[in-house]
């Protein structure tokens, strides 16, 4: 519970009907999408309209004490938005504008509750495109996305949130507010603390606006479907559609557990025997589109794929993006805990990765369906369980820690694009070793030095 | 175990839901507030929390769960297939045994009540409505606005009481020369009191198609104002009464114009009466025979094309949220209107987004209404046609207030009422 003095501070900066205090509200702040993660009720909930009363509020924070935790629409799979100390959610959904649309520098400046469809749908109509598209593109914040830096299906060719922010305004931990960063592409003045703030997870400071770079829409795209009967022959077709210099826009496999999964739930007519399928998306200007294409298509045959389709239309293309679309759906309606990772390997580990996946399924009896971004290496191996079972959840972690064991073996990463949060604070000396996470230890405290901002999240405070 | 009956019947649905937050792209109650408890998932965390015992059903959370206009959209883009329109029932009905019905709605809107009281404004004539509403000239629709605030604003345009029922107008038996059908028409109260007009349309179209129509007197209200908000007791007792009064005097199908009505009878009733076998039968066997008018026309009857006439309209549709997502019907209107000559369809923006209307929800919500009205105003504005088509009396009236309010010239119509002017039209000639 929070004095009352602080509320009536709240209340003074933000008026009464921006500051939640019932518990039936404060509630349903206590969780965010992460899987099997306990829950905790905030004391407070805020959602200011300025930077200035973001600053404001922040001091009151720092006044009497109170753990921050900035949320923006809580889709976050790593617990990032959990208050685990109570004290204050900070909700960043009235900052909702697009602020800029600069079509001569080709950056939008926006506000960090804008949701990133919405400045897609806006951008979209100069014939401009803002490349990252989490899976939840419709529903998630320009700031989580950047607290995050989501990545999704574009990756390969485009690469990921952080290759798009180009200029940040930022709330301090002691309520100062700083500006990084602009509409240049060039800049080299001091640190470079945009690209630091990118995926900081909110702990290292609050972003109250964002400039990002736009490009030039596609003009054409064109999807192909391959299926393998190996695991092994599909990864080496990965490796040889890149040797041979193309870059799809998008490469996505889906394992056969998936397939399965996914043609019962969808009728897409995807093979119940395929050990994988790969579906690629090139795009640009029309004329290397149809030449890409029909590369693609040689290359696949040439690496035995057992069937490879060119989609010839609109209905076609979005049939076959309709499976890939379906693939977490689909899975999470088999059972009703979906544990959702995010391991990365190098490219070339995938089917090692997959193989791998089934491995530890295997040993520890549960059902792990594998689909994700094999062009970037992002897989995400989910595994359907039920929260109630006890002994299943407890053979769960085990195979979660061997999962991130393996890809870091291989020369991966413990997350490719759903952040550490809570979820996976313990393991992060596995990958940085313990001088490692003190140097994080150390940026934090230089920033935050009274763990003001999202306590409890990446770096471990003891 | 109905939703109606127990908290427990939703625990596996609770389950299925994995808090991804993807509802948040359509509800149209946290595109306005952007607070978490006005999404389904925060409506599911809230009763898992109650399931749980972490928290007691208090008034402010019945509040709570009224943030909601049913208007199942978050079914329709839930990954999970998370069914939250049990949810949210159920959780109304516990709200009412535990704290009894909020307040608001106590005033005048259980639907007993609601009806007794439309009986005396019909009874005292004009009186009534020359002490509350104001009326407002215009062409084609009887529309008035509250004179005084009765905590629902003054904004609001209401259309007039009719000068007489719809069901006083008409004959329990509307005969016609060679009956191909003996169908049933269930005209629900907006139809009754409001907006005979529709009803009138009907009954037209029904028997330019050679269909004998029954009205029984007996019939009443749906029971769907309360049973969304919890009240069981008074749902149950007018499902019984609409079975009874359509039982005695039978028929081959049943219609309806509203889409309340609709899922009263197709589904509603059913789940009602399932602890009563003798009624739970008699509901499924009306459920199967129950047709909105749209899906009548086109899936079991298929109406008569020859002796349509010109109708010059520029229309847009608005899909009801209980037709489109609650029956599945959305083709069937957009046929008819397609094939009236003269009419062109034009699509709104988003014409499935709730317009906000939710019974009563705008009364307990005015404000969040008429936000969520606004919006689906400035979409029929972009449109530019002259008319607006819907399937629902109730949007109707909301769709009316938004575009008068704004100062649109823009006739709301139901499908129905343009098909009949189709018919009249192909006479004239
Ligand atoms: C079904 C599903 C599919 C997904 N698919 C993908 C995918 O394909 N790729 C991918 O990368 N991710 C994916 N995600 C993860 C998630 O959607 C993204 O991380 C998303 O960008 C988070 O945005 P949000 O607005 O929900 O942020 P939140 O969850 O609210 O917050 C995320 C983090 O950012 C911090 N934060 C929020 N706003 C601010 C701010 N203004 N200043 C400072 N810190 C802030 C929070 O404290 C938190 O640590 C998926 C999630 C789900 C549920
Ligand atoms: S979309 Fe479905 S599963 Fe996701 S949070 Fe909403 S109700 Fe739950
Ligand atoms: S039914 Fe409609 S209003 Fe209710 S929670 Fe779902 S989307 Fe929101």
């Amino acid at each position: 519970m929070l004095a009352r003095e602080v509320l009536q501070e709240l209340i003074q900066v933000l008026g009464a009907e921006n500051v939640l205090t019932e518990q039936e509200d404060l509630l349903t702040y206590a969780y965010d999408a992460t899987a099997a993660m306990k829950h905790h009720k905030p004391d407070v909930v805020v959602s200011p309209l300025s930077t200035e009363q973001v600053a404001e509020v922040v001091k009151i924070a720092v006044r009497h004490n109170i753990p921050i935790y900035p949320r923006g629409s809580g889709t976050n799979l790593s617990g990032g938005t959990i208050p685990t100390k109570g004290g204050m959610v900070l909700s960043m959904l009235n900052l909702n504008k697009i602020l800029e649309i600069d079509q001569d520098n080709l950056t939008a400046t926006v506000q960090p509750g804008v949701i990133i469809q919405a400045l897609n749908d806006e951008v979209l109509k100069l014939g401009l495109l803002y490349p990252p598209d989490p899976g939840t593109v419709t529903t998630a914040t320009m700031g989580g996305s950047l607290s995050e830096c989501s990545g999704g299906l574009r990756g390969l060719k485009y690469g990921v949130t952080k290759h798009y922010i180009m200029g940040l305004q930022i709330v301090l931990a002691n309520g100062e507010v700083i500006r990084w960063g602009g509409k240049t592409v060039k800049n080299v003045t001091g640190y470079d603390l945009v690209a630091l703030f990118t995926g900081a997870e909110g702990t290292l400071g609050i972003v109250t606006e964002i400039i990002v770079k736009l490009i030039p829409s596609p003009e054409a795209r064109k999807s192909i479907l391959a299926v393998f009967d190996d695991v092994d022959k599909a990864g080496k077709a990965i490796a040889s559609i890149i040797r041979n210099k193309i870059i799809p826009a998008t490469l996505e496999i889906m394992d056969n557990v998936t397939i399965q999964t996914v043609e019962h739930f969808v009728h897409a007519g995807l093979p119940l025997d395929a050990e994988a399928v790969l579906l690629i998306e090139v795009d640009g200007y029309k004329e290397v589109v149809e030449r890409e294409a029909v590369l693609v298509e040689q290359i696949l045959k040439d690496e035995q794929a057992v069937e490879v389709k060119i989609a010839k239309d609109d209905k076609e293309r979005d049939l076959l993006w309709l499976a890939r679309r379906s693939a977490l759906p689909a899975l999470a309606q088999k059972r009703p805990t979906t544990v959702l990772e995010d391991a990365t390997v190098p490219r070339s580990k995938i089917p090692d990765m997959l193989k791998a996946i089934r491995r530890i399924a295997d040993k520890h009896n549960l059902n792990i369906a594998t689909f994700g971004h094999a062009g970037d290496g992002n897989l995400h191996p989910t595994i359907l369980t039920d929260e109630r079972d006890q002994d299943e959840m407890k053979r769960v972690h085990l195979a979660v820690d061997e999962i991130f064991q393996t890809a870091i073996s291989l020369g991966g990463t413990l997350s490719g694009e759903h952040g550490i949060g809570i979820a996976k604070m313990k393991y992060l000396d596995w990958e940085f070793g313990e001088a490692g996470v003190a140097a994080l230890r150390r940026i934090k405290e230089a920033l935050d030095p009274n763990y003001l901002l999202n306590p409890g999240k990446i770096v471990r405070r003891d | 175990m109905s939703v109606y009956n127990s908290l427990d019947s939703i625990t596996e649905e609770l389950h299925k839901c994995m808090k991804c937050g993807n509802c948040m792209a359509v509800c149209p109650i946290y595109k306005e507030t952007r607070q978490e408890v006005g999404v389904a998932r925060g409506k599911i965390s809230l009763v898992e929390y109650l399931l749980s015992g972490e928290i007691e059903m208090t008034e402010r959370l019945a509040d709570r769960f009224s943030l909601c206009t049913t208007c199942m959209a978050c079914n329709t883009n839930c990954p999970c297939g998370v069914r939250f329109d049990k949810i949210i029932l159920a959780a109304r009905a516990e709200a009412v045994r535990k704290k009894g019905l909020h307040p608001v709605k106590k005033i005048a809107f259980t639907a007993l009540k609601m009806q007794r009281m439309f009986d005396f404004g019909m009874k005292t004539g004009s009186l009534f409505q020359g002490v509350a509403l104001k009326h407002v000239p215009h062409k084609s629709d009887r529309i008035a606005r509250m004179r005084f605030d009765i905590g629902i604003g003054t904004d609001k345009v209401f259309p007039m009481l009719a000068s007489k029922t719809l069901r006083s107008e008409f004959p329990e038996v509307v005969k016609v020369k060679n009956p191909k059908m003996r169908v049933a028409f269930f005209t629900g109260c907006m139809i009754n009191y409001f907006y005979t007009d529709i009803g009138k349309s009907v009954v037209e179209v029904l028997k330019e198609n050679d269909i004998e129509v029954v009205i029984p007197k007996g019939q009443g209200c749906c029971g769907i104002p309360a049973s969304v908000n919890g009240d069981v007791a008074s749902a149950s007792a007018l499902a019984k009464r609409n079975l009874r009064a359509f039982e005695k005097l039978g028929a081959d199908a049943l219609v309806v114009a509203c889409s309340s009505g609709g899922t009263a009878w197709k589904h509603v009733f059913g789940e009602l009466l399932e602890n009563d076998p003798e009624f739970k039968a008699l509901a499924d066997k009306w459920a199967g025979k129950s047709y909105d008018i749209s899906e009548f026309l086109i899936h079991k009857v298929p109406f008569k094309k020859q002796g349509l006439g010109r109708v010059d309209r520029k229309v847009t549709y608005h899909d009801p949220c209980h037709l489109n997502r609650g029956q599945g019907i959305n083709k069937e209107p957009r046929e008819i209107l397609k094939s009236i000559p003269g009419v062109t369809l034009i699509e709104m923006k988003e014409p499935g987004r709730c317009c906000g209307m939710a019974g009563s929800f705008s009364l307990v919500h005015p404000d969040l209404s008429v936000q969520i009205s606004d919006r689906k105003t400035a979409d029929i504005e972009l449109t530019h046609t002259d008319t607006v088509a819907t399937g629902c009396p109730a949007c109707r009236l909301q769709l009316k207030s938004g575009v008068e309010n704004a100062g649109i010239e823009e006739e709301v119509l139901h499908t129905i009422q343009i098909l009949a002017e189709s018919y009249r039209a192909g006479k004239k000639n």
